[in-house]
């Protein structure tokens, strides 16, 4: 049976820790994985980078990677750094 | 020191090249992608968050100043470094002074007044090539501007300022990132190459190529099918006219033309000098330290300093002193010599030194006029300057203002140096920078010296916008019974009565003329009662004029106050022209054409109106027939609308049966059509309305009693009021058709109306196929307006679409009662007949201006469609595609 799990993303400084942590997750390989990032203003270049790998990580896992509550000039940035496809996006609360 | 590379680029940039190593290609990819998550990031950061990085740029540029002029200096053996200091300085200071209270984030500017707002987007990655002349200075302009903007940079220098270039970029960078910019947000290429250049140019995540340089960069910039700011070389040509202040421009351009070594592309290049000061000017440039050139010393600078292949300066020259280039040439000068001032005759190749010399070699021309002076300006600014910059130095307002008119230049410095005013925000309110927009002129997108505005797209959020919208109607208007009585409240010395030949025998004329102030002369102007002729309306002008008429008096139907208004129209002004004033508009207050203000004489128009339906007494329309061209001419402006409107039913009380229908159907269709048009507003609503209610209520009983005064009092009433909404509202297609089928068929406009009516409601409540676009309308209203119809009419229905079928089923009875044909078939006019006019009735209804108001676009196969039903009869109008069945 699949399973759902989420992780909240504190804040921008901790983007890069919180995905790693979120990482071990990926090893499961099933289910859905929502990373929470509602309280997530803005995100810098380890973020961003944190993102790539932690896409990377996932791609070719029987896991979905869903980013949820990401405010819209957030997505807006990961528009441009074409990561949006990576990824689903939810604004649905728990 | 004297370097032989070329420094005015000239070198072909590949468009694209296959010869960069893979690994050279991952790097300039890396620098890409490094640039454009930097920008992404960017995009987060608000207009506090970029001010805040802004400013300790500012001061590091500031702080190393001194230091990047001199590696500047060191490097590329150009210039003069206590100058580049002050480049350095102006890039830095002048340009923050300029952009710091700027919003270049978010909104950046409002129009409340036109309710737009105009908002910054940054552009993403800039590729950016900096050039020898000015490097480290335009390098810190644009990681300042960049900073601005939101945007991220990769800087190509030329390769002989590469170092001191790449210094700069690392001080911006480094401040800038301590202050909280994004990784990667400026770079610099390690070894700048031309298949580099070529290939970042054509990069897919590169937004903008900002190109500062020679013709060969801008020239490669601009054709890599990228958004590119291209700026780069110029001639400036200046003209030191007599009546400047010669102690003063002599200085200036000694400044100039010697800054950083005459460095700057807006620096002087050739002086026109009027003949009378010539002598004067020289000796003052000599006082202060130039060396005046002989005819064999200016032979030999134009040998040395231009290169005679190819008309351009010799690199060897460009960024020297003067006292260097005369020694390098063998030119024996004053030690110390600032300038080199070579006299020449002429422009062009066969007057070398009329070439741009970015060095402290000024040529200089005796102009014998100003005429002599100007053309040598032209000359030079077509010879490699178009678009760039002009200098003039003049204390005659009338000459600064023709020099600027004839030299194509983005910047015209007025009697300041050209090479820092050009720059900006020195010696006048020029925006500060360091790359000249040079026009087409120069192969370049745009005349404005480069800033923030440059590096942003700027959206445009503009909201709806009500138009204003207005209510004009006569400013008296007199009804009832007895209502002619109220003529004797206009004094007159002379007035001119027009009407028609029926209206003299009933006794109208008489009936008007009891009326008039005492002591008032009349004249009566009997004229056909028709459309009027231009023929008619000159003759009636003449015995205006004649008369010296104050007053003129329209008693007669729609024509003949048509009339009566274009003939006050050409009495007041005997110059307008119809023909002109009668252009296709398709907004009033947007027109083309203007009615004429100046009038020769003033006369009051009173329209006393002897049918009930045109409503011409208070509607600023008139049609004339233009018998000669075959035409009719139809003007509209509230100019022509009469004065005065007297709505007195004594005057319709004999109006025939037929007419009454004819012109009561055209009074109830002004109505609806006002109603539903999409220049409907609250204030012609309620007219449209009452008539709506009083044409229904009266035109049966008039019809049926004519000598019920009560039914004519208000249906003269009603005709009155349907076109004061009207005049305001405008009509619709079912006006546009009928004014063809009338035309055609030779059908009386009310009955022609009639024909069509039942359908024109049942279209207009249907889906449109095509809406209209129209600012004053919200949404769909016609079918619901409809049924506000009939439910003041109280014909019930609970759905929209039940009231629309209603108002339909009403009108029809109406019709029938008034005894008008139910189709167009019953007139006689076989199908076949029909059938062929078709193209014609559909081409001249679309010409018609009237459907521009009506809610529905009329597509051409839809006014086919309303003919055909119109021809069919009544019976079958029912709206195609209902709209919502709600209640209303």
């Amino acid at each position: 049976m699949a399973t759902k799990a989420v992780f909240l993303i504190p804040d921008e400084q901790h983007v890069s820790s919180a995905l790693e942590d979120a990482g071990l997750r990926l090893k499961g390989g099933s289910g859905e994985l929502v990373l929470d990032f509602s309280t997530v203003r803005r995100i810098d270049a380890s973020g961003l980078r944190a993102l790539e790998q932690f896409a990377n990580a996932a791609d070719g896992k029987a896991l979905k990677v869903v980013l949820r509550g990401v405010n819209i000039t957030l997505y807006r940035t990961l528009k441009l750094v074409k990561l949006t496809p990576r990824f689903s996006f939810t604004s649905e609360l728990s | 020191m004297i370097t032989s590379e070329a420094t005015k680029e000239r070198i072909e940039i590949p468009l694209a090249d296959k010869s960069l190593s893979a690994e050279r290609i991952a790097y300039l990819d890396g620098l890409v992608s490094r640039a454009r998550v930097a920008a992404a990031i960017f995009t987060q950061f608000t207009q506090q968050d970029v001010d805040r990085i802004v400013k300790p740029m500012v001061l590091a540029g500031l702080a190393q100043a001194q230091y990047l002029a001199r590696i500047a200096v060191e490097e590329t053996r150009l210039g003069v470094m206590e100058d580049k200091v002050i480049k350095n300085m102006v890039a830095s200071e002048f340009v923050y002074n300029y952009v710091k209270d700027r919003r270049t984030v978010g909104v950046i500017r409002e129009f409340p007044e036109r309710n737009l707002i105009e908002m910054a987007e940054p552009i993403g990655v800039l590729f950016s090539l900096t050039p020898i002349t000015n490097p480290t200075s335009t390098v810190l302009f644009k990681c300042i501007v960049a900073i601005k903007t939101r945007n991220a940079v990769i800087f190509s220098p030329h390769p002989r300022a590469w170092k001191c270039c790449s210094e700069a970029v690392r001080i911006m960078y480094e401040t800038a990132l301590k202050h909280g910019a994004p990784e990667g947000v400026f770079s610099c290429l390690d070894t700048p190459t031309l298949p580099d250049n070529a290939y970042l140019m054509h990069h897919k995540d590169v937004g903008l190529i900002d190109a500062t340089g020679g013709p060969g960069v801008v020239k490669a910039a601009y054709s890599s099918g990228k958004p590119a700011l291209g700026v780069g070389a110029g001639n400036t040509p200046v003209y030191l006219e007599k009546t400047a202040d010669l102690n003063t421009a002599v200085v200036d351009i000694i400044i100039s033309k010697t800054f950083d070594n005459g460095t700057i592309c807006a620096s002087e290049q050739t002086v026109a000098i009027d003949d009378e000061i010539y002598d004067a000017a020289l000796q003052k440039f000599s006082d202060l330290g130039a060396h005046i050139c002989s005819e064999e010393e200016t032979r030999l600078l134009e040998r040395t300093v231009i290169d005679p292949q190819t008309g351009f300066m010799q690199p060897m020259a460009v960024g020297q002193k003067a006292a260097d280039i005369a020694r390098f040439i063998g030119l024996k000068v004053k030690p110390g010599t600032k300038l080199l001032i070579a006299p020449i005759h002429g422009v062009g190749r066969e007057h070398p030194l009329s070439a741009e010399k970015l060095f402290p070699v000024l040529a200089v021309y005796r102009a014998k006029s100003t005429a002599d002076a100007l053309q040598v300006c032209i000359d030079v600014n077509h010879a490699g300057g178009l678009g760039h910059t002009g200098v003039i130095f003049s204390r005659n307002d009338e000459i600064i203002r023709k020099f600027g008119e004839v030299i194509n230049a983005g910047r015209i410095i007025v009697n300041s140096p050209g090479a820092i005013g050009a720059l900006g925000a020195v010696y006048n309110d020029l925006v500060p920078t360091f790359s000249f927009g040079c026009g087409t002129g120069g192969g370049n997108s745009t005349t404005d010296n480069v800033n923030i505005y440059h590096y942003l797209n700027i959206k445009r959020l503009a909201r709806r916008t009500q138009n204003h919208m207005w209510f004009r109607v006569p400013n008296q208007i007199y009804f009832n019974m007895n209502a002619v009585e109220n003529l004797r409240q206009f004094p007159s010395r002379t007035t001119v009565i027009i009407t028609n030949p029926a209206l003299e025998q009933f006794g109208h004329v008489d009936l008007v003329r009891r009326h008039l102030c005492p002591k008032t002369h009349v004249h009566v102007s009997v004229i056909p009662d028709a459309e009027p002729e231009v023929k008619v309306i000159d003759e009636v002008v003449e015995t205006l004029k004649f008369y010296k008429a104050d007053q003129i008096i329209a008693l007669g139907g729609g024509s003949i106050i048509d009339a009566a208004k274009i003939m006050k129209l050409k009495y007041e002004s005997p110059d307008a022209d119809l023909e002109y004033l009668a252009a296709p508009f398709l907004d009033l207050r947007k027109r083309v054409v203007e009615y004429p203000t100046e009038k020769t004489s003033h006369a009051r128009l009173i329209a006393i109106p002897t049918t009930s339906g045109t409503g011409s007494e208070v509607t600023p329309f008139a049609v004339l027939t233009d018998k000669q061209r075959g035409r009719k001419v139809t003007l509209a402006d509230y100019s022509l609308s009469p004065d005065v409107a007297i709505v007195d039913p004594q005057f319709v009380m004999s109006m025939p049966k037929a007419l009454t229908a004819d012109t009561g159907i055209d009074c109830l269709t002004h109505a609806l059509e006002a109603g539903v048009s999409n220049y409907a507003s609250p204030y012609t609503d309620s007219n449209a309305m009452q008539a709506i209610r009083l044409a229904f209520k009266y035109l049966p009983i008039a019809y049926e009693h004519p000598q019920d005064e009560e039914a004519r009092c208000m249906m003269h009433n009603a005709a009155c009021i349907a076109a004061m909404a009207f005049s305001n509202a405008s009509v619709g297609v079912n006006h546009a058709l009928a004014h063809a089928l009338g035309a055609r068929f030779g059908i009386a406009h009310g009955r022609a109306n009639a024909l069509l009516l039942p359908h024109v409601i049942a279209y207009n409540a249907a889906v449109p196929a095509k809406f209209m676009p129209s600012p004053y309308s919200q949404g769909y209203v016609a079918h619901k307006k409809y049924a506000l119809v009939a439910d003041l009419l109280n014909l019930g229905g609970y759905t929209v679409d039940e009231k629309v079928a209603k108002l339909i089923d009403a009108i029809e009875q109406l019709l029938d009662r008034l005894d008008f044909p139910r189709s167009i078939a019953e007139l006689g006019i076989s199908k076949e007949e029909f059938e062929k006019a078709m193209p014609e009735l559909v081409k001249n209804a679309f010409d018609d201006p009237s459907w521009r108001s009506n809610p529905r676009m009329p597509l051409m196969t839809e006014m086919v469609e309303l003919f055909w039903q119109g021809y069919q009869g009544r019976g079958s109008a029912k709206p195609k595609e209902k709209l919502e069945s709600q209640n209303v």
